[in-house]
């Protein structure tokens, strides 16, 4: 006879779960205890001393790096590139894919057709392929060479190697600025919290942002006067020989990676913000309408706070997508931590451990966007009173 | 839950994917029970290794070595062997998970490689190369020096970046790089205009420019920036596996010394002890090797001797590589091959 407790279901429901965890455990075990064998059979060892053993390559892009540089701060500039490139092309292709999204609605038969051959087009072209050419066909092949730059005004150049900028550096009088600086931002913090209070109090919209940056280039402008020399100065790309110097450059390859992402992630999220308006119902915005509310007010009170709990999931994993196709940057020579830490393993001879470490950062900065996005998520859904 | 499933699912992929690190410890009977060599090679380096796409067949240097490695164990060197092309990023993992029997793709002979950091260990080396730079002629760039605060293109997965890094700070020089994971986009941004030097060994730069757009317009600095010996690598621990790499391309050395060639090797008549043990008709050294005593004949036949393969792949009617003066002459002619005593 079986015990009771036994053909009680909820304990049958833990035992199932315990039983399962165990032979994943064990799956796992077995896995690692392979791995480790193997390696040991060939000779090698997974370790990570390697990271700081010195890196003797060069990088030339993203944050500064000589190559005595460790392997470790190396991996990190590739770190830092792709978080760059990641940011960047979300922001991007949010917008690109709101006002496509928006435009395939139009009632403009012109704007609806164009957003429409955009999204049927780029969905389906292969994300590879497209950025192939962008960089060859497009930013290697249609600018001009270094020495024949497009100038524009303000010290602007533009070639076939990417954008040359001027860019501000920091003088001697930045530390003091600093203060004021921080000073700013304590004030702007405050001023935003009271101003959203006082908002709520009345109950009416408005943008307490708004408060919060006046504040802040207030007592930056004030500082900035106060100072005995600009804190700040203009740093002028210069050609040289070969290539400009000064400023700051942002690379063909980046460029294309950059035009590449947001152009491909911006039609699928065009669809999803299509998507998300038509699950509004059209008697809200008549109702709107009839109650004198503006267009820009319907969208912005009426359809967007409600189409935007349809469209945030999948936007969600857009934006993973987007991080995750960063990868193929090595392809157009984009000094990503996939680039970087291939050449550190072919150093070091280190794959799996640079493997686990590169896939370890997507999975971080993967997880980081899912954790922001689904808190949002939850600040936005519907909270029954 | 759900998120320690996900973070579990994960951690189990990743150790799935590290799993075939499968080791053989007898990769030559591996390879005789099979009937098949498979041979990692380059596809797209004309003279080395290169997928001729018209006919899907494969030729070059490094190519001629494969198919004299599958004579020597017995197999037919027509027929009996899988070229693998593989991307220099790709090389070393297909090696050290048993993808390949034997590497031989233009790979340089450095320490790391050859230590238990990589589990990998050179044969001789069939080709000394060096690392130089390609550059345009209209530049006007001399030397090394001309080219401090250029862009230079580089392939990823190569010794050429470290060496790059090295010359340049040695030099007190600044440079700009762009590094790819194919030779094509790498020196196509070069060719287009997007760098203003390519860097790679002398040899690759010598086949590249033969695929320009303007090679009449492209010319290589006189400074060789580093030691680039290349040669085949199989596995450590197998070291019965690498004699018969070892030997193979001993024997070609040892032929080329001996005068003997592919077409005389069959019927070549001598009263040198060492030359009958060559050719199996003494001394059985095949069965020391775990081959049968007419392996080195088989080589020969396949592919010629040492100078018969340079001539094929890099002599005047291929890439142009001089050989007379340099280090891949044979020692009798001040160069640097050398076979071992054959007893």
């Amino acid at each position: 006879m079986i015990p009771a407790f036994l053909r009680d279901v909820r304990v049958l429901r833990v035992i199932g779960q315990v039983v399962f965890l165990a032979l994943v455990a064990a799956g796992l075990g077995w896995l690692y205890h392979n791995l480790e064998s193997n390696l040991q059979a060939i000779g090698l060892k997974i370790g990570f001393g390697f990271l700081n053993n010195t890196a003797g390559f060069p990088i030339s892009e993203g944050i500064k790096y000589t190559s005595t540089d460790t392997n470790g701060y190396a991996f990190l500039v590739g770190v830092v590139n792709t978080l760059r490139v990641v940011l960047v092309g979300i922001v991007f292709a949010t917008l690109v894919g709101t006002v496509i999204g928006i435009s395939r609605l139009s009632g403009n038969w012109l704007i609806r057709k164009l957003a429409g051959f955009y999204v049927e087009t780029i969905r389906n072209i292969p994300l590879l392929v497209q950025l192939f050419f962008w960089y060859f066909a497009v930013f290697l092949s249609a600018f001009p060479l270094v020495k024949n730059s497009i100038a524009l005004p303000g010290f602007i150049y533009i070639n076939k190697r990417g954008l040359d900028l001027p860019w501000l550096l920091p003088t001697a009088s930045f530390q003091r600025w600093g203060w004021f600086l921080i000073v700013g931002l304590i004030v702007a913090s405050a001023s935003y919290l009271f101003r959203r209070m006082q908002l709520k109090r009345v109950g009416r919209p408005g943008f307490p942002l708004g408060w919060a940056l006046a504040s802040f280039i207030a007592i930056a402008t004030l500082g900035w006067f106060l100072s005995s020399a600009a804190p700040l100065r203009w740093d002028i790309p210069l050609l040289g020989r070969y290539n400009f110097s000064g400023g700051i450059e942002f690379s063909a390859s980046f460029f294309a990676l950059f035009v590449g992402l947001v152009t491909y992630t911006g039609a699928f999220i065009a669809e999803i913000v299509r998507a998300g308006i038509q699950s509004v119902d059209k008697g809200q915005t008549e109702a709107a309408k009839a109650a004198g509310f503006s267009s820009g007010m319907i969208l912005r009170l009426v359809i967007l706070p409600q189409a935007l709990r349809v469209i945030i999931p999948p936007l969600t994993s857009q934006y993973l997508n987007l991080t995750k196709n960063s990868s193929l940057a090595i392809l157009i020579g984009y000094y990503d931590l996939v680039n970087i830490g291939e050449t550190i393993f072919n150093q070091t001879g280190r794959v799996v451990e640079v493997l686990l470490m590169i896939m370890g950062s997507y999975l971080i900065m993967s997880l980081l966007t899912s954790l922001f996005m689904n808190y949002y998520n939850r600040r936005i859904s519907l909270v029954e009173h | 839950m759900r998120s320690i499933l996900k973070v579990l699912g994960v951690v189990l992929l990743v150790v799935a994917v590290v799993l075939p690190l499968i080791a053989s410890a007898d990769t030559l009977s591996d390879v005789q029970t099979r009937g098949k060599l498979i041979c990692g090679v380059n596809s797209t380096l004309p003279g080395f290794g290169f997928l001729d796409s018209a006919t899907g067949q494969f030729s070059g240097f490094d190519v001629d070595y494969c198919k004299a490695l599958a004579a020597a164990i017995g197999l037919d060197p027509g027929n009996d062997i899988d070229f693998v092309p593989l991307t220099a990023g790709e090389r070393f993992t297909a090696l050290q998970t048993s993808q390949i029997d034997v590497l031989i793709r233009n790979t340089t002979w450095t320490l790391t490689r050859d230590s238990q950091a990589l589990g990998a260990i050179f044969a001789p080396t069939t080709f000394y190369d060096g690392q130089g730079f390609l550059v345009r002629k209209s530049d006007n760039i001399k030397s090394l020096k001309d080219l401090n605060g250029a862009t230079i293109c580089v392939t990823s997965g190569t010794t050429t970046e470290g060496n790059l890094a090295d010359a340049f700070r040695e030099a007190g020089l600044t440079l700009k790089t762009k590094v790819f994971a194919k030779t094509e986009a790498a020196f196509g941004t070069f060719d287009d205009g997007g760098c203003d030097a390519y860097t790679s060994d002398k040899s690759q730069l010598a086949s590249l420019r033969t695929i320009s757009k303007d090679p009449s317009n492209l010319t290589i600095l006189p400074e060789t920036i580093s030691k680039e010996p290349l040669g085949p690598l199989t596995r450590q621990g197998d070291d019965k596996w690498f004699d018969v790499v070892k030997w193979t391309v001993f024997a070609t050395f040892f032929a080329e010394e001996k005068g003997i060639t592919q077409a005389n090797v069959s019927s070549f008549q001598s009263d040198n002890p060492s030359i009958l043990r060559f050719l199996g008709k003494e001394g059985g050294l095949g069965a020391k090797l775990g081959l049968n005593e007419d392996w080195a004949v088989k080589a020969i036949e396949a592919v010629g001797n040492y100078g018969e393969i340079y001539t094929r792949n890099l002599g005047p009617n291929g890439l142009a590589i001089p050989r007379a003066g340099s280090l891949n002459a044979s020692f009798k002619n001040g160069g640097l091959l050398y076979a071992p005593a054959w007893r």
